[in-house]
């Protein structure tokens, strides 16, 4: 099986190669042999990376230790739940992983880009190829090759590291690698445009719906990250600005900024160098963030063993970031605006406002993920940038922005009236200074926590607002009842409600995020029958008592678990487990070190979160840490309802938007053009 | 005033910020890093480096590490190979904590010569990959 795997990586390598020169020399030169040869070399190495990714598989599940990968992260006893995962648990796999899941984006892309946009395809095709055949030579020459074989056949292999044995695993890296590679598509459309010049907004049309793929993707590997670091890491919070999070969050918010300034571009046909850039950025921080995630150049609690792929990935970055400048600078004049700036007080500005932060919101956590390099070079001294300086810096940014996500979608296009800023923001400032003052009364005196919630208040009663009127307008004219109405709504313009819906998760998740601003912790040394107190931000007095520990074999490990009784004012409300866990090999010998099951009673005001440290020298004496984490429950909420709203906007189906300047029927139907008409 | 300029002074204000934002942010919070040479260093150069909080990046020295699971108090030595301090620490460490492994340590050098950590974090050159026993 490793002889075909690695034979089909060679394949691969070959196809690949071909794929890039035909896609680049076809489309230059205008030949359709060479175009369709391309096309099909992307469909070719598609088909040898999925032999390789099976053959790794087969070679996984048949426990075939003679294959160094599979020897070094799985084992005998190793549950089969986990087995498929560990195709990207370790540096080669993952690789594969990556190159497979391109190729298989470049095929679909061949296949399904409307006829409108055959031009770009043999380019698409070209780049697709190109970047998927990187990871196949990384593989290949760093080497990081998933088939290298052991020098010896050990009995049973080393078994996956035990904070990786979590539902989450199955998930989220998957998710998170397939919003990070498909950034590829927007990039490879972005290209073809530059290259074929053909830059009058059709290249946005083709390229919008995979950015939000991509961007969905990505929002839902985050989001199962900081969920599985939540469970699973114990220190009771879910993001630590961690450099592999900051990777991730990096094109996520240039994407995000990329998605408001693409409405200006269509509209108004400003922004084309801008949007461009965006994109380009986008996918090169993307590269970068895999460069800082495997060259372990920075420690990470994510990051791989040091080795030579990061400087694949650097030089890499470096040809493609020059290659890209060329490209652009070179096309600069064919992306003049076509009209211009008429008020600060309009949508295109809010948005040019929203975009600026977004990118400073990047280039702050950039600069903070690099900070201890970059003060090492300057200063000769490492000044660490840890989740404090984060916190400071990008708290008020982000209060900013929260607080323009309720302008934007309200103001008027060109230049907002006076009757405008009234008509639209009289109830939802109402409704934002409301809520203020009712915290301040109940006595909250956070300042960031009071901005959070009362700047939310003003932005769901600019959502309301919308779906309100909208849904009454149709009340009026077709006489549908409310809740027709609104499902009408949603799915005749789904990327405006869609996008609304997407905004009210953004303030659940900005709820979620205040929260933590107030939660209470103790530790506490028990014997069994004694218990400890915690007071919770939601006023009552919780007490849990330890029951006592049980100790027994699992599948392939040791439980150690301890039982705690819960009350919520002397009021049972159940029972707590947390477990410390001992990870052994087939023979019963341990490996790796404990690892800590986390006790959780999630509820919507708080969470109880206890962390069983330690027994005292082996007696029933046990250390627990106890948390109370406010509000929790709404960042999970929140991720939820952003992804309902990222799928209502990628729906197929629906009212067409026509961009402006494309070829596309202008004809825009539904409650947009009404309302936009009344301002 | 055109609404370019306006805009512009917009986009000046927001940058500016930001760059306010970092620039003080690092100075209230952000910490040194250090190894224990470079600290020994610095603190006989300058004693205020006493009681300043800090970061210090080495090596648990097998052997020392001391735990009191009552009090929850661990005490251990680091070490980058040519200067040692004791460490104290109440509180839970990670669980990838052991006597030989990568620790930083977050914390305050006091002028006993031992550093009270209010923060440990064990390294792990690859959490990912199983480590090999030696």
């Amino acid at each position: 099986m490793s002889l075909l795997g690695h034979l089909s990586l060679w394949l691969a390598f070959l196809v690949g190669l071909w794929g890039a020169i035909t896609g680049f020399v076809g489309g230059a030169q205008h030949r359709p042999d060479l175009q369709q040869s391309a096309r099909n070399a992307t469909f070719a190495l598609f088909g040898a990376l999925l032999v390789a990714v099976i053959s790794l598989e087969i070679a996984i599940f048949r426990h075939d230790f003679s294959l160094q990968y599979v020897a070094g992260r799985t084992s005998r006893n190793l549950p089969t739940f986990y087995l498929w995962s560990a195709l990207y648990s370790g540096q080669e796999g993952s690789l594969l992983f990556w190159a497979a899941v391109l190729s298989l984006f470049g095929a679909l892309t061949q296949l399904f880009t409307s006829r409108r946009h055959r031009a770009y395809l043999p380019y698409v095709a070209a780049i697709t190829s190109l970047v998927a055949t990187f990871f196949v030579s990384v593989m290949l020459f760093a080497p990081a090759n998933p088939f290298q074989r052991a020098a010896f056949t050990p009995l049973d292999g080393s078994g996956m590291n035990p904070q990786l044995q979590n539902p989450g695993m199955v998930f989220h890296p998957p998710m998170l690698y397939l919003g990070y590679i498909s950034i590829t598509i927007p990039f490879a459309f972005a290209m073809a445009a530059l290259l074929t010049k053909k830059l009058d907004a059709d290249w946005l049309v083709a390229v919008r719906k995979w950015t939000i793929v991509s961007w969905l993707f990505l929002s839902i590997g985050l989001l199962i990250g900081m969920w599985w670091a939540y469970v699973e890491l114990g220190w009771g919070g879910y993001w630590a600005w961690d450099p592999v999070e900051n990777a991730a969050l990096l094109p996520w918010l240039v994407m995000t900024a990329f998605l408001h300034s693409v409405m200006v571009q269509e509209k108004r046909g400003m922004l084309k160098k801008w949007n461009l850039a965006l994109v380009l950025g986008a996918w090169l921080l993307s590269i970068f963030g895999t460069f800082l995630t495997r060259s372990g150049v920075i420690a990470s609690v994510h990051s791989f063993t040091q080795s030579p792929v990061g400087y694949f990935f650097l030089a890499f970055l470096v040809v493609a970031a020059i290659a890209c400048a060329i490209v652009y600078i070179k096309r600069l004049p064919l992306l003049e605006a076509e009209s211009t700036l008429e008020s600060v007080v309009s949508r295109e500005a809010s948005f040019l406002f929203n975009n600026l932060l977004l990118i400073g919101l990047a280039f702050s956590v950039l600069w903070g993920t690099l900070y201890p390099i970059i003060s090492e070079w300057v200063q000769g001294v490492k000044v660490t940038y840890g989740p404090p300086t984060f916190n400071f810096v990008n708290i008020p940014l982000g209060l900013v922005l929260l607080l323009l996500t309720g302008i934007g979608p309200l103001i008027a296009w060109r230049r907002a009236s006076t009757t405008n800023l009234r008509r639209q923001f009289a109830v939802p400032v109402t409704v934002g200074v409301f809520m203020l003052l009712i915290l301040l009364v109940a006595g909250m005196r956070e300042l960031g926590a009071l901005l959070a919630f009362s700047i939310g208040a003003f932005v769901f009663g600019t959502v309301f607002q919308e779906f309100a009127r909208g849904a009454r307008a149709r009340h009026r004219q077709y006489g549908e009842s409310t809740g027709f109405a609104v499902l009408q709504l949603l799915s005749r313009n789904r990327r405006r409600y869609g996008g609304y819906i997407v905004h009210i998760a953004i303030v659940l998740l900005f709820v979620g995020f205040a929260g933590m601003a107030f939660k209470t912790e103790t530790e506490a040394t028990l014997r069994p029958g004694e218990s400890a107190e915690l007071r919770g931000s939601d006023g009552h007095l919780y007490t849990f008592t330890h029951l006592g520990i049980s100790q027994y074999n699992a599948l392939n490990r040791q439980v150690t678990a301890a039982l705690l009784d819960v009350r919520r004012d002397g009021k049972d409300i159940g029972r707590l487990r947390t477990e410390k866990r001992q990870h052994v090999d087939a023979l019963g010998n341990p490996t790796f070190e404990p690892s800590t099951e986390v006790g959780i009673m999630s509820g919507l005001r708080v969470d109880l979160y206890v962390v069983l440290a330690g027994l005292v020298n082996g007696t029933e004496q046990a250390v627990f840490r106890f948390t109370i984490n406010p509000l929790v429950w709404w960042v999970w909420f929140g991720g939820f309802v952003l992804v309902i709203g990222g799928l209502i906007v990628l729906w197929p189906g629906g009212v067409v938007v026509a961009v402006k300047g494309s070829k596309a029927s202008p004809a825009q139907a539904g409650y947009a053009v009404k309302l936009e008409a009344e301002r | 005033m055109t609404a370019g300029t306006k805009f512009a002074l917009g986009a000046v204000l927001i940058v500016g910020s930001v760059g306010y934002l970092m620039a003080s942010g690092i100075k209230q919070t952000g910490q040194y890093f250090l190894t224990p040479s470079e600290l020994a260093q610095r603190v006989s150069a300058d004693p205020s480096f006493y009681d300043l909080g800090l970061k210090v990046g080495a090596r648990v020295v097998p052997g020392t590490v001391s735990k009191e699971t009552a009090t929850q108090t661990l005490r251990f030595n680091i070490t980058d190979g040519t200067v040692n301090y004791p460490v104290i620490f109440k509180g839970l460490p990670p669980d990838t904590f052991t006597d030989s492994v990568e620790v930083v340590v977050e914390g305050r050098l006091q002028k006993d010569g031992v550093i009270h950590a209010t923060n440990v974090l064990a390294k792990c050159g690859s959490r990912y990959e199983a480590v090999p026993k030696a």
